[in-house]
């Protein structure tokens, strides 16, 4: 694709620790356009949250970053710390977790929206005033104009997700990373959350990157998913896809632990084993040691992701036993 | 469960307490006082109270801290100096430690009118300045180290109370301690078994400070003529009769040299004891001791 | 399933806020039997945490009471927990909290039999045996929690309350703070458990599909209240109450279909103020002029309770 917005080609971070560096990402390779909502899914330890911040280039100190990241065809991991603090929120911007911390707590929302407007775009102040309250109507806050002289405080843990949401879009991005954007919120004001991601994107052309852990979430917002684990990628293609026929043990094992509507009663089915901490990642194919399929050659052999049907990449040799699912 | 093996390549950005050259020193030092407090009547080259020397004679080969307006050996009196300051320090210390400790705990636990009784107590003591209250209160009962042990241990506790008291507010809320209270247990077991255990590193990083602080008090009163009296050899009595003796320089310099040389290191092991209790830097001091960071710790879960 | 171990009767939990007393939980019936798994689910600010703490005897009631075994849950105050009360345990949420970090596994366990007069060797013993019952090596009688995963500590502190041999078991979002494979895991756990030692136990989450697995009975609060109590299938297959409609509706299915979970609109009301009549009536969909005025009481439809006249066509004078 060649014209995708975000490019990102054989991505490898090595973090150092205590034993030394290990690569906390490995040879990560995926693509988004325009317009589109594409899912990293994974457990906590997958590398999902390092590729997020690798695209900001906020990684932590000491890190080693190998491989391109291009947005628009621009060279990011080539950049200068100056030059990528004028990217962050112009072009990419990034909505996390908790907005109890990403909103600030002692700023009236109305200044955190329009000092972010007007130090990317250069408008006036009532200019940037009345943008922000149209950004506030937007994501749904009700009474933008009171909203604006609030605080981060007084709203609930879904008025501050969207309002992070506002801030996130206030200079206009391209590309908006939503790492774990609902995890924390309760299930209503969760498809609430989703819907105004889903609307964003359709109605401004934005490019959603969505990070969780959560397979239903994905189903709902993702058009396509890369599945992660242990810093490399297992599966990529189109959501549909992966989540009726999926062909990596490991998302398959993800699917099989969720509650299912026909089995109720019956006790889940988690996969067994943990996932490898950083430094402790097997040779060959990381999930062998957790994996049914597992056969001696894995435990030596590194599968690489190649295509098993189009814009579906799967990084397990082909095996005929498991070919149905 | 996690069984730390590993390659030995361990960052050297990460300081462990035991290697602190600090701590060792003082280490060092306090166990080479506390050798001469027990030989002292074998390594000290004279009788300590003999009076049979040369008057204000300066350091030299055979009295090397010289000798005192009474013709004493300086330095057989700054050795036995150490069986006096040293173990009542220790002492004063434990005391102080365990009184404050069960005040506090109690406060801390049981709360309400308990609780205000016994910290106005402390409040009361704080109100003066430590050495001022030790010196009432060795002078009310009479000028004897016996009471100037009493005196430094009535000014210590309420330091000990207060830490205690705080640990215990903060750890009764915890949900162990909710836990425990569900299966059962009374108060008093809880102090002991369930914040005991999370409490007494702060407060030995407290004693290990304050036992410095003992021993300045207890040689600021000797000093004043309220601790050990003449002709016991301690250091603070021995400086004072360096006051008088100023141009004999030796005579204060050397007891109070040994008085700096304790209290140093008494606070250096404090420090790194201090280190080694928190949290963040004891994993990095436990790594280097027996086994390598645990990497389960670094953040993954499940 | 055997008379219940476990009745809250009319319970209702007060709290001050600036001056202001404010109800968490406000008229709440429950009743648990051995051998059976009550879900517990509601959203932030329902109440349903608080209803788990005042179950065994946390916190003070506002009016009602709890009744374990036939007798009285008095507040936990100052005083030691009567013996009686040692079949009624709780599961914490936070697995790095719930366990003295100074203590070595083994200790933590033997409390229960320790408290209960044993001596200390068979406290330890007893903790081997209850360890492996709950899946980990009982060499980890002598290690510390810090070496523990969450989930692994979720065991642990498990293993802990079945030292007392308790009959009833409150676990107040045990699962929330662990991984997915670990959230299985525990669920499975805590289910095999009520079955071998014919536990009761209230399940608090706000993960409706994992309780929906695992649960016997469920109950659905909002704002304090129960809004809909009966069998988990039943419920779940076909919720009569708005606000459990909405709920279900709510959670986005991993089916690869793409459909937007369905969204509802509003906030949860404040609880000190909480809406005239039916406290749910300003988000309803079906909302009527009677339920602006009338309150909420459960009422028999379709095989389950649910707390809403216009379906259940029983009013209630307004309180």
């Amino acid at each position: 694709m060649a014209d995708a917005l975000l490019r990102v080609e054989r991505l490898s971070v090595a973090l150092p620790t205590r034993t030394g560096y290990h690569k906390a990402v490995d040879d990560l390779s995926f693509a988004v356009d325009a317009g589109e909502v594409m899912g990293i899914a994974g457990e906590s330890g997958s590398g999902k949250t390092i590729t997020a911040l690798s695209l900001f280039g906020l990684l932590p100190h000491g890190a080693r970053v190998t491989g391109s990241i291009q947005l628009d065809g621009t060279e990011l991991t080539a950049m200068t710390s100056k030059q990528l603090r004028a990217i962050r929120g112009r072009q990419i911007a990034m909505v996390s977790q908790d907005p109890a911390t990403s909103l600030h707590p002692i700023l009236p929302i109305g200044t955190q929206l329009t000092e972010h407007m007007r130090h990317h775009l250069g408008v006036s102040k009532p200019e940037a005033r009345s943008r922000a309250a149209d950004l506030l109507a937007t994501v749904r806050i009700p009474d933008p104009e009171r909203a604006l002289r609030s605080y981060a405080g007084q709203f609930s843990g879904g008025m501050r997700q969207r309002i992070a949401i506002a801030v996130a879009l206030a200079a206009e991005p391209r590309l908006l990373v939503a790492d774990e954007p609902t995890t924390a919120l309760d299930v209503t004001v969760q498809a609430g959350i989703l819907r105004l991601l889903d609307r964003l994107c359709r109605e401004r052309g934005l490019a959603v990157i969505v990070i969780t852990h959560d397979l239903g979430v994905m189903s709902a917002t993702a058009g396509r998913l890369c599945v992660m684990y242990a810093g490399r990628l297992a599966e990529a293609g189109p959501t549909a896809e992966l989540l009726t026929r999926p062909r990596h043990p490991y998302t398959r094992g993800l699917l099989d632990a969720l509650p299912h509507p026909e089995a109720a009663g019956a006790a889940l089915v988690p996969i067994g084993g943990s996932v490898p901490s950083l430094g402790r990642v097997p040779d060959g194919c990381p999930f062998h040691p957790r994996c049914r399929y597992a056969r001696p050659s894995c435990a030596t052999d590194r599968p690489e992701p190649g295509p098993v049907a189009p814009a579906h990449l799967l990084a397990c040799p082909p095996d005929p036993l498991r070919a149905a699912s | 469960m996690s069984q730390a093996r590993g390659r030995r390549r361990l960052r050297p950005a990460a300081p462990p307490a035991l290697r602190r050259p600090l701590a060792l020193a003082g280490l060092a030092v306090i166990g080479a006082w506390a050798v001469i407090a027990i030989f002292a009547p074998l390594v000290a080259p004279d009788n300590p109270l003999a009076q049979k020397f040369t008057i204000l004679a300066g350091p030299s080969a055979g009295h090397w801290f010289g000798t005192d307006e009474l013709g004493r050996d300086v330095f057989s009196r700054v050795l036995f100096g150490a069986r006096i300051t040293l173990p009542l320090a220790v002492i004063l210390i434990l005391a102080a430690m365990i009184i404050g400790s069960v005040i506090g705990g109690v406060a801390g636990y049981f709360g309400g009118w308990v609780d205000n009784v016994l910290m106005r107590l402390a409040d009361l003591v704080f109100a003066f300045p430590g050495i001022i209250l030790a010196l009432a209160i060795a002078a009310a009962l009479g000028p004897q180290l016996r009471n100037a042990v009493i005196a430094v241990v009535v000014v210590s506790w309420p330091s000990y109370a207060r830490l205690v008291r705080s640990l215990v507010l903060s750890a009764r809320s915890a949900q162990y301690v909710v836990a425990s209270r569900l299966l059962g247990a009374s108060g008093v077991r809880i102090l002991f078994t369930d914040i005991r255990p999370n409490a007494a590193g702060p407060v030995l990083v407290l004693a290990a400070l304050d036992i410095g602080n003992a021993v300045l008090l207890l040689s600021g009163l000797s000093f004043l003529g309220l601790g050990a009296q003449p002709p016991t050899a301690e250091w603070g009595a021995m400086v004072a009769e360096g006051a008088l003796n100023f141009n004999d320089w030796w005579v204060g310099l050397f007891p109070g040299l040994a008085i700096l040389t304790v209290v140093l290191a008494f606070n250096f092991i404090g420090d790194a004891l201090r280190d080694l209790l928190d949290p963040r830097t004891a994993r990095a001091v436990r790594a280097t001791g027996t086994r390598l960071w645990p990497m389960r710790c670094c953040g993954s879960s499940g | 399933m055997s008379e219940p171990v476990l009745q809250l009767s009319a319970i209702a939990v007060e709290y001050r806020r600036g001056g202001q007393r404010v109800r968490a939980v406000d008229g709440v019936d429950l009743t648990v039997a051995r051998g059976e798994i009550i879900g517990l689910v509601g959203e932030s600010g329902c109440g349903k945490s608080t209803l788990a703490r005042a179950a065994v005897g946390l916190e003070p009631l506002a009016a009602g009471r709890v009744t374990f075994e036939g007798r009285d849950v008095p507040h936990l105050g100052r005083r030691r927990r009567p013996a009686y009360l040692r079949g009624l345990q709780m599961v914490f949420q936070d697995p790095y909290e719930s366990l003295n970090p100074r203590r070595t596994i083994g200790e933590l366990i033997a409390d229960g039999d320790r408290l209960a007069g044993g001596t200390r060797r068979d406290g330890l013993r007893h903790a081997a045996e209850l360890l492996e019952r709950v899946g980990l090596p009982a060499t980890a009688v002598d290690s510390y929690p810090h070496e523990f995963s969450g989930g692994q500590r979720q065991r642990i502190a498990i293993a802990r309350t079945l030292a007392t041999q308790p009959s009833c078991l409150i676990a107040d979002e045990p699962i929330s703070a662990l991984d997915a494979s670990a959230q299985a895991q525990i669920a499975n756990l805590l289910s095999e458990l009520v079955d071998d030692a014919d536990l009761g136990l209230v399940l608090v989450s706000h993960d409706l599909s994992v309780v929906r697995q695992v649960a016997d009975r469920v109950a659905v609060m909002y704002l304090g209240r129960i809004v809909e109590i009966g069998d988990t299938d039943t419920v779940w297959a076909s919720p009569r109450h708005p606000y459990t409609e909405a709920l279900v509706a709510a959670i986005p299915r991993a089916d690869g279909a793409g459909v937007l979970p369905v969204d509802l609109p509003g906030d949860v009301p404040d609880p000190a103020s909480p809406p005239a009549g039916c406290r749910f009536h300003p988000r309803c969909p079906i909302v009527q002029d009677s339920c602006r005025e009338l309150d909420q009481q459960l009422a028999p439809v379709a095989g389950r309770e649910i707390a809403c006249h216009v379906r259940s066509r029983s009013a209630a004078p307004a309180r």
